[in-house]
């Protein structure tokens, strides 16, 4: 094993002063992706910064209505949590699609943005990844890329963001509370994540050893929304193709629509122009591929991850079908 | 009779000891001044090893040794030290032999260290460079390549034609033809393989393998490293799932026996998850199919030619193609089986190896044939049913594979299918119902038991056996007692130890019926030797009877027309003043009947799939299994061995396969995240038939085997059911949504 120091924080300023002290230092919280990246090597902190015992597990009201889920809640507490099952449906069947019942009982809100991308080669040392070690090539792009990005790809990596939850809050307009050597800050969902472009090996727009501490959700919500989830087994599956669809009508016609897909790149896909587009439309099978047709027309696949193109367009159409559905 | 066991459903009888943690595995022996070995796995498919630096690793405090290429010498030179029971033609792995690579994650240093925890961390230090060489990996590429598979495997089989398929094909009215492709699959077992050697003075050894056959094991390691059997003991009395993968001495055995040997203590090594996709494998196979048939539903010509994958060192055979000649009747039949070598670990058996790879194709061909002709699918085969085996027209011993169709389609309510594809629906989702037909061996090896009756009525029976799951323990202990007329609670049996009597390696499904013979056959004698005792005795309800006028019951022995006058059989081992009485037994196939007849298993297959119409997404939501095995000991663990290979079968047809990367020669979703298998929401209704089967010829049990016959057929019917679903053959496994929509290959 390699060897690595260990500090238990008890509150959010050593936290970050641990972090921003220590040589290669890592958090820790539920552990379900960092672990095995120890385990396999591709990570290997000199330190770990345990974030367990932060006070940051309440879900509570925000005084703008909506509703501020703590870092540390893990994703079991908070897909169950009545608030969230009542106000926020989506986000509900978006955790509980991913992972099986032990890991969202270890993993937390805060952990889950920070996961890892499941590309076969960031796991494998032996093989070269620009994420896992920049300037090594990247072995996914000429490669067996079957669960690869389709959209916001770079020659440097076509690695997607494994999460479900995300791919929720990125729809509901989700933001970010950060805490850092500089002190707090909110960042919105959608500007969280960042696209691979020459930098793969940065996941997100923090900058290392900042803790986020919590999520919030707007006071807006949503009745009518699904989180469909193609995958190629019925569970413990990572999205071949996700879609978190939020949908409201007004007189037959739609008032407002929100949108992200995931399995399908370097972060949950937001594309609000499109989504803009069909306010004041009906909402008919047609009007949906168009919408479909519209998010995925730069699209690119590569030689065995093409079909997710024309699957992301069914699912997206199926996808807001059922959420109309949704009673 | 009490002491009636043979065909009760029956738990487990180390069901406890394995849900309590009491039953260890390879990996959980301890020993003094154990140390650990962890393998160093290369990183190029094909190359040579420039350098290893090993200083690093080694300078770490309690770092042992570091075993590579350039450090281990001594050892035998010929092939022959190296091969084992399993072993293909050709010249096997040999770890450390030289700086050569010739598969990636082939394993290159063993770092021993004091503990597991700092091996593992010295394994990373160890930095090697490579002089790569261009690498043949993927089968569909080298076809050209291909040569005609060799014998030299135990078991296997050259393919023979017979009358003319071309031409039959080109004169028939109905035909079909179509290429079908498999991904190489990789066993993983629950338990990794792990290996823990116990070091003596004089180079004793006591091996904890992971293995399917003790003596495999031990031969072996006698071999490789100049041993005496006296000194070398292996046991293995738990095995959590090997499915092949343990049919042959894996090169942790060898890692572990050398670093005991050199260091002289005792060494466990143990492989991580991703090095299980290191070695044996399920080879991946490109076939070719064309059938024919005449209007009245003859099948006119069968054409079955298949591509198998090797390493560039053995020449893995497995029977794929054979079959296809002797499932239903037909005059023209044309088999081919070619290898083409790669530069990748041989492959390895794999439960049913071949039939289950040759069976996809073949039963999706017969489906396409039966559409093609606008008939049921199990009309088509009824009307081609094969009375006697058609290769060589020996009858069966038994087969009742009629009684699995008409059972297996009652049960599954096959008669209200609509032949029509795509017309069953509901909602979204496209409904299909397919099915299929296996037949496999029912084999019997020599093998040896011992079972000692001591004088408080408790039977010990053992045999160097192994139990990878499959229920050997119960099914023994089940025949010891009833033979014996034993309450089973006053039997206990032992496997899996090279200090027992000799047993074959546990595969081919025949292990119930070899050591289960063996068992009975120790227990009558053991029998014999009691009735005599009963005749001898004084004064007692027997005394003076003859044995055919005794019968032994829960433990005594009762006069056959008054079981009112019965004595335990421990009063009259005291009164004999006998201690215990030991009985050695050796069975084997009768050589008579093996010449007569061809004895197989069949099973008739019967899945139903609901298919999402535009996203391609598929379930298999229930299966009906009909399988005709002979005698069924113990329907509890023989249904659980059929529902689990169902279960794989559903596997292979709709998830599992292992990805080879083409640039870098190597199966890159090395772990279960990306590995796929099924999970329990995957799983539906699964429902197993055991039909009433008699087979006297078999062997004196009647028992055929059931660890392989269930999985054979299952991805056939599943494919053969998303045809009728969606009216798309998907011919390439497995099939996942982007190949139901065609928007794969």
């Amino acid at each position: 094993m390699n060897s690595f120091s260990y500090l238990r924080a008890v509150n959010v300023a050593d936290a970050v002063e641990d972090i921003n002290t220590k040589n290669k230092a890592k958090f820790i919280a539920g552990g379900t992706n960092i672990l095995d990246l120890m385990k396999v090597n591709v990570e290997r902190p000199e330190h770990l910064t345990d974030l367990t015992r932060l006070p940051l597990t309440e879900i509570q009201n925000t005084e703008d209505g909506g509703l501020r889920l703590g870092a540390l809640a893990t994703n079991a507490v908070t897909a169950w949590n009545e608030q969230v099952q009542q106000r926020y449906p989506l986000l509900a069947k978006a955790i509980l699609a991913g992972a099986s019942a032990q890991l969202r009982n270890m993993a937390t809100n805060g952990g889950n943005l920070f996961q890892r991308t499941r590309c076969y080669y960031f796991y494998d040392t032996a093989t070269p990844c620009n994420k896992r070690e920049p300037g090594s090539g990247c072995s996914a792009i000429n490669g067996y890329n079957r669960i690869h990005a389709v959209l916001g790809t770079s020659e440097h990596c076509i690695a997607t963001h494994p999460s479900d939850m995300c791919v929720a809050l990125a729809a509901l307009d989700a933001k970010v509370n950060v805490t850092g050597t500089k002190g707090d800050w909110v960042v919105d969902f959608a500007d969280f994540h960042r696209l691979p472009g020459d930098q793969p090996e940065l996941d997100n727009n923090l900058q290392p050893g900042d803790l986020v501490t919590s999520i919030d959700l707007p006071a807006k919500t949503f009745s009518k929304v699904q989180y469909l989830k193609l995958r190629d087994r019925q569970s413990y599956a990572f999205a071949i193709v996700s879609v978190a669809a939020a949908i409201e009508l007004e007189g037959g016609t739609i008032k407002e629509i929100q949108m992200a897909l995931g399995g399908v790149a370097h972060k949950p896909w937001r594309d609000k122009s499109a989504e803009a587009m069909m306010i004041g439309k009906t909402p008919t099978k047609e009007n949906f591929r168009l919408l479909a047709e519209t998010v995925l027309a730069t699209a690119k696949g590569y030689s065995y991850n093409s079909f997710k193109i024309e699957l992301a367009k069914r699912a997206i159409v199926r996808a807001f079908t059922e959420a109309l559905q949704a009673v | 009779m009490k002491s009636n066991y043979i065909g009760k459903p029956t738990s487990r009888v180390d069901g406890p000891l394995k849900v309590t943690g009491q039953a260890k595995y390879a990996a959980e022996f301890a020993a003094d001044g154990l140390v650990y070995g962890v393998v160093v796995s290369g990183e190029i498919a094909k190359g040579s090893i420039k350098n290893i630096d090993v200083k690093e690793a080694l300078s770490l405090k309690g770092v042992l040794k570091i075993f590579t290429h350039e450090n281990v010498s001594g050892l035998p030179w010929f092939d022959k030290n190296y091969k084992d029971q399993d072993s293909p033609a050709g010249s096997p792995f040999r770890p450390f032999q030289d700086n050569k690579i010739m598969f990636s994650m082939q394993p290159i240093a063993l770092v021993v260290a004091e503990t597991f925890e700092l091996a593992r961390y010295a394994a990373s230090l160890v930095k090697v460079e490579y002089k790569e060489d261009k690498h043949e990996t993927v089968l569909m590429d080298h076809l050209d390549k291909a040569k005609k598979a060799p014998k030299g495997k135990v078991g296997f089989e050259e393919p023979k034609s017979r009358g003319n398929a071309g031409d039959a094909f080109k004169a028939a009215e109905f035909k079909v033809e179509g290429e079908y492709l498999h991904s190489a699959e990789h066993h993983n077992p629950l338990e990794m393989h792990a290996t823990t050697v116990v070091w003596e003075d004089g180079d004793k050894l006591t091996v904890y393998d992971k293995t399917q056959g003790v003596f495999n094991c031990q031969q072996y390691i006698t071999k490789v490293f100049g041993l005496s059997t006296d000194d070398v003991r292996v046991l293995s009395p738990f095995v959590g799932g090997a499915f092949g993968s343990g049919l042959r001495p894996q090169y942790q055995v060898f890692m572990a026996v050398l670093a005991s040997l050199e260091l002289k203590r005792a060494v466990r090594v143990s492989l991580t998850r991703q090095q299980m996709f290191s070695f044996g494998h399920r080879p991946s196979s490109v076939q070719r199919l064309a059938l024919s048939a005449s209007a009245d539903g003859t099948l006119q010509s069968v054409k079955h030619e298949a591509f198998g994958e090797t390493s560039r060192f053995e020449d893995y055979t497995e029977i794929i193609v054979n079959w296809s000649g002797t499932m239903y009747k037909c005059e023209n039949v044309e088999l081919k089986y070619d290898l083409v070598k790669l530069d990748v670990f041989s492959p390895l058996d794999m439960r049913a190896p071949g039939a289950v790879t040759g069976n996809h194709p073949f039963e999706s061909a017969i489906d396409e044939l039966a559409y093609a002709l606008k008939m049921d699918p199990l009309a088509f085969r009824l009307r081609n049913y094969a009375e006697e085996d058609q290769m060589g027209g020996r009858p069966y011993s038994s087969k009742e594979l009629k009684a699995c169709y008409t059972q297996g389609a009652a049960k599954f309510g096959w008669d209200k299918r609509s032949i029509e594809p795509r017309s069953m629906r509901d909602g979204n989702q496209l409904i299909g119902w397919g099915m299929g037909t296996a037949a496999w061996d029912a084999q019997q090896m020599l093998a040896n038991a011992k079972a000692v009756l001591s004088a408080d009525g408790k039977l010990f029976v053992s045999s160097g056996a192994s139990d990878i799951g499959t229920g050997t323990y119960t099914i023994m202990t089940q025949i010891a007692a009833e033979t014996l007329g034993l309450a089973i609670e006053d039997v206990t049996f032992k496997l899996g130890d090279t200090n027992m009597p000799e047993a074959p390696l546990q595969g081919g499904s025949w292990t119930a019926a070899s050591v289960g013979s063996a068992v009975k056959a120790g227990c009558e004698a053991v029998k014999a030797q009691v009735l005599k005792l009963a005749k001898k005795s004084k004064k007692t309800p027997v005394s003076g009877e003859s044995a055919d006028d005794l019968i032994i019951d829960d433990g005594y022995v009762l006069l056959k027309k008054d079981p009112s006058s019965k004595i335990s059989i421990s009063e009259l081992m005291k009164q004999a003043e006998v201690g215990s009485i030991e009985e050695k037994a050796m069975s084997g196939p009768n050589p008579i009947n093996k010449l007569k007849y061809t004895f197989n298993t069949h099973a008739a297959v019967f899945a139903e799939v609901k298919v999402d119409e535009e996203l391609g997404t598929a379930i298999v939501s229930r299966v009906v299994c009909a399988v005709a095995a002979g005698k069924i000991i113990n329907p509890k663990t023989a249904g659980s061995q059929i529902k689990g290979a169902v279960v794989w079968g559903i596997s292979k047809a709709l998830e599992e396969e292992s990805m080879m990367d083409k640039n870098l020669g190597r199966f890159i979703n090395h772990d279960l995240y990306e590995y796929h298998i099924p999970v329990n929401k995957d799983i539906n209704d699964i429902d197993v038939i055991f039909v009433e089967e008699h087979d006297d010829k078999v062997n004196p049990l009647g028992v055929k085997g059931v660890g392989e016959i269930g999985i054979i057929a299952v991805a056939g019917a599943i494919a053969n059911a998303v045809f009728h679903a969606t009216g798309h053959r998907v011919r390439n496994l497995p099939i996942t949504m982007d190949k139901v929509l065609g928007l794969s290959e």
